[in-house]
Order: C-alpha cells, then sequence, then structure tokens
C-alpha cells in the first residue's frame, strides 16, 4: 500500500536511495533468500500486495523460475486485495476495494510470502494476515518487503528486506517501478527536515 | 455518495464504480468464509413498512457478510401499527445509534424524507418506496446483465473479469408488464439509460404511466413484435402487480389468460429471441401469468443468479455508504 500521503510529481526534495540497479540488485538476492530459506521452490507461493507489491512478486516470480526451473511463476503468484481489512478505514475516504487473485494452486499448505514495496507500520500486513486467514491455512507466511523504513505500530518483522532505510516519521518514501510508474525503477525519499517545513 | 435513494441521482461512473466493487464482493462470497469483518461495531437498521422477503433477507445477509449488527423492524406488530409517525420512529433509530437505515415504504418518497428531513445521520438506502424505485434491484439487473452480455456490444470489453469497467453501451432490453405500478421499471429505465442501454418497455395501454414520453426509453404494445424486430439482448418480465390494482385484475385488463396471451413471456416466444439474449424477472414471480414455467426454468433465465447478484451488490452499496470516513464528504464513491 502507500507508504504515507502521495507526493507531488515533482518534489524537488526527493532524494534517490535505490536506483535500478540496486532494486534489481536487491530483488535478486531477496529471490535467493526466499529459495535458500524454503529450501528449494515446493510449495511456496507469492502473494503481492497492491498495488506495487503485486508487480515486485511478479518480479520475484521470475527470478525464482530462472533459480529453478521447477517453480510455475504463472501458478504461483497472486495479488491479495487488504482494503476490506484494514484498521483505518472509518479515518479516511472510502476507498475502492481492489482485486484478490488467488494462484492456481491455492494457498492451502503451502509457504505463502506475502510482497509489499514498503513496510512501515505494519498495520497493512496485518490486514494481509488477517485476510489470508479468511481465504485458508498456509504451512508458513513470509514477509518481504523491498524498503523496511522503521516506524512500526504492530509487533511484525520482515523475514526478506531489500534496504533497510532509517527514516524520521514525517519524510516519506516513494517507490517507482516501471510497469506501474512509468519511469525508471527508483526509491526516493523525500521531506527531509534539514530546516524546512515546507516539504512535510 | 451519502444515500442511495434513487438510480436517477447516479452518475455513469458512479453506477460503473457500484458495480464494480459488487464484483469484488461476489469473489469473497464463493470462499469457504465469506465474512469480512470491514463493518464491525456498525449497525443496519432494516426499516420495513412493506412485505417482503427477498429484499429483507438479501440486505440482512449482505450487512452481516460484512459483519454490521442488523435489527429488523417491520411495521407489523411495532409501534407503528399503534399510529407512530415515520418521524418519530426515525428518531428512535437515530436515539439507538443506527449508521444505516435500509427503508422500504409503500409511499413514494418516504425514504427521501428520511435521509433529507435531519432526523437521521444515518445513511439511508431505498429498498423499494411506493412505485417510485427500487435502486439495489436496478444495480443488480445491471450487473447481471454485464456479467452475462459484456463484450457482445460495441463499446463493452472482452469478457474477462465480469465485464469489470465496462458499462452496457449498446446493449438491448426490453421490459415487459406492469409498468404502471413498477418501481423496478423505472429505477431501471434511468439506470440502463445512465448506463448506455436501450430501453423498450413493452405493456398493455392500461399498464403504461402517464407521462412515459418524458422517460428515456421507448415503448411499445406489442411485446411479439418487439421480440421479433428489435432482437433485444435482455428480457425483463415484470410481476403483474395485483395488490396494488385495487379493482382486481379486472381493473386493468379483462382476464389473466388474455394477459398471458399477450403479454406473457412462453416457450414460443423465447423461441424467437437472438442465441444470447437472456430472460430476468425481479420476483416473486406469478408462474402461468407473465412467465410460463418452461420460460422460467430455460437456461436462459437467470433469475436465480440475480438473488445471489443482489447480495454482492447491496454489500457494495452498504461498504460505499458506510466504511468510509462520512465527516470526508465529497470525493467519489
Amino acid at each position: 500500500m502507500s507508504p504515507g500521503p502521495a507526493l507531488p510529481e515533482d518534489d524537488p526534495d526527493g532524494t534517490t536511495v535505490l536506483s535500478a540497479s540496486d532494486v534489481a540488485r536487491a530483488l535478486t538476492r531477496i529471490a535467493h533468500e526466499i529459495v535458500e530459506r524454503a529450501r528449494g521452490v515446493d510449495d511456496l507461493v507469492l502473494l503481492g500486495i497492491p498495488t506495487r507489491g503485486v508487480t515486485l512478486a511478479h518480479r520475484l516470480a521470475a527470478r525464482l523460475a530462472q533459480i529453478d526451473p521447477a517453480f510455475d511463476a504463472e501458478a504461483c503468484v497472486g495479488e491479495l486485495d487488504v482494503t476490506m481489512y484494514r484498521d483505518d478505514l472509518r479515518r479516511q475516504p472510502t476507498r475502492a476495494v481492489g482485486v484478490t487473485r488467488l494462484p492456481a494452486v491455492g494457498i492451502e499448505n503451502r509457504t505463502v510470502v506475502l510482497v509489499d514495496d514498503v513496510l512501515f507500520s505494519g498495520r497493512t500486513i496485518r490486514a494481509a494476515l488477517d485476510a489470508l486467514g479468511d481465504i485458508g491455512r498456509p504451512r508458513a507466511v513470509r514477509l518481504a518487503c523491498l524498503v523496511d523504513r522503521g516506524h512500526r505500530e504492530v509487533p511484525i518483522r520482515p523475514d526478506f528486506v531489500g534496504k533497510n532505510l532509517p527514516t524520521a516519521q514525517s519524510e516519506r518514501v516513494r517507490v517507482r517501478l516501471e510497469e506501474v510508474d512509468g519511469v525508471a525503477d527508483s526509491v526516493e525519499i523525500a521531506g527531509r527536515a534539514e530546516g524546512d517545513g515546507s516539504a512535510r | 455518495m451519502k444515500h442511495l435513494l434513487s438510480t436517477a441521482d447516479l452518475s455513469r461512473d458512479e453506477a460503473v464504480g457500484l458495480l464494480d466493487t459488487a464484483a469484488r464482493m461476489a469473489a469473497t462470497q464463493s470462499r469457504e468464509i465469506k465474512k469480512l469483518p470491514t463493518l464491525r461495531g456498525r449497525t443496519v437498521v432494516n426499516l420495513f413498512f412493506e412485505d417482503s422477503t427477498r429484499t429483507r433477507i438479501s440486505f440482512e445477509t449482505a450487512a452481516k457478510r460484512l459483519s454490521a449488527d442488523v435489527i429488523n423492524f417491520s411495521a407489523k406488530g411495532s409501534s407503528v401499527s399503534k399510529g407512530e409517525s415515520l418521524k418519530d420512529t426515525a428518531l428512535t433509530l437515530h436515539a439507538m445509534g443506527a449508521d444505516a437505515v435500509v427503508v422500504r415504504h409503500w409511499a413514494s418518497g418516504a425514504p427521501y424524507q428520511l435521509a433529507h428531513a435531519g432526523w437521521l445521520d444515518a445513511a439511508v438506502l431505498n429498498a423499494g418506496d411506493g412505485t417510485h424505485m427500487h435502486p439495489t434491484q436496478a444495480l443488480l439487473d445491471a450487473y447481471t446483465m454485464r456479467r452475462h452480455l459484456a463484450g457482445r456490444a460495441q463499446g463493452l470489453r472482452s469478457p474477462h473479469d465480469d465485464g469489470v469497467g465496462a458499462d452496457l453501451t449498446g446493449l438491448r432490453v426490453a421490459i415487459v408488464g406492469d409498468v404502471l405500478h413498477s418501481r423496478v421499471a423505472r429505477a431501471n429505465v434511468a439506470l440502463l439509460h445512465t448506463l448506455g442501454a436501450e430501453v423498450t418497455l413493452v405493456a398493455p395501454p392500461t399498464l403504461v404511466p402517464v407521462g412515459v414520453e418524458a422517460w428515456p426509453c421507448r415503448t411499445s404494445y406489442d411485446l411479439d413484435a418487439t421480440l421479433v424486430d428489435w432482437q433485444p439482448d435482455a428480457v425483463m418480465m415484470l410481476r403483474v402487480q395485483r395488490e396494488r390494482m385495487s379493482g382486481g385484475a379486472g381493473a386493468f385488463f379483462p382476464s389473466p389468460l388474455e394477459y398471458a396471451r399477450y403479454y406473457g413471456l412462453d416457450a414460443r416466444r423465447l423461441a424467437t429471441l437472438p442465441e444470447h439474449a437472456i430472460v430476468m424477472h425481479p420476483g416473486p414471480m406469478n408462474r402461468g401469468l407473465e412467465i410460463s414455467a418452461e420460460a422460467a426454468d430455460s437456461d436462459r433465465a437467470v433469475i436465480v443468479e440475480q438473488v445471489a447478484n443482489g447480495i454482492a451488490v447491496r454489500m457494495a452499496a452498504l461498504y460505499l455508504l458506510m466504511a468510509g470516513d462520512r465527516s470526508a464528504e465529497g470525493n467519489d464513491l
């Protein structure tokens, strides 16, 4: 889900912390870690959390298929919309409900890797765990995220992290992915509090 | 959107958004655990001043699937039968902390009054008022048509995803029967027009309302000609509402048999329809009057599916009206 309020398109304060090649390397490493942790790709299923988590899940699946051709990238990737499980629905204008597409092989007794772009408060993942529990009973659930920016509000930790990014609460992290945003992959951090307050 | 009172108030984007949300809700209803925690702790009151089985049960099911608490209030056996006014009933509901009120009333306009008189601050959903409107029925009809006919006419996308995102541009819908007393017909004409479909009303002259020329649709007195010449994609049969015909059936047409001959859908008329056409009925059906058993039970009939879709559509309406922060209004659906 979005890591904070939307940023204006051309935020002059944005500092790039991950370039396109950094993102690619991080995903490759995560893919290897997933295989190592699961001791293979049997029973592995990836579930992306919209919007960018879905894109990342598809990219990870392509890498898993390269590592082990036995992994069926088509049948083992899905997307999980958590809108109806969020705890902040009443604090915001009505959100549009997204689509949930389960992988063709299902999630029952499989190792599910949830994939999201930015891990922040952890509340989205809490909602995702609830949503998952209503769909079935995976053997294990793991969490992969491209950026962990800290400031957790619930006891949730990631298993696979692209980059740990220490941030202030007021800063914003923006992930751009080519498939979604139409520009080269990047992770930017904005609103650094160096004597200005304007970007908040 | 604060209330759902009339399909005439919905813009095309709002209507398509509602149908898309219904498609998401429908996807959750094929799971083993159908309940979602979305409206936990919120209260929906079903306020029914008129008999209804399927609409009330459908709303009740929808609210419960979203984890809302449901209170059923029917006029029979309540203080309304002792003479309580709509206003006092509304104030009582307000005091009980209702977050949404689903209202069915015999008087056209009662839901509007409830929503705008300042008695309540809950969301009001019209579940049928007099001969005026029945918006969730029209929405579930449109949802059913979109599921079956998406990709048929130009302007519709490929038939994946149950037609999500598409409207009904180019579809031809015949609405047949007791248009005069039908809020379903009125709600459908407005919604289908908004979504881009063409509508023809078919009814005996006595059952066509005054002022129908101003509606965005065509009218015909001849069912056979409409089915054969116009080749509708969907035929919606309306129930002959004998309880609203004060003089008995004889006041509007000579005999039930004559009505069935001229305006009933039977196997012969079904055979004149295009291959893909679907048969709809809002229920409850008068078998042998407006629809023959053969037509009602044919594989073209989607009447039972309409009931299932009703739950998804009502879940979507409750979600869109209740889930968000109501002080942050002014945003889209």
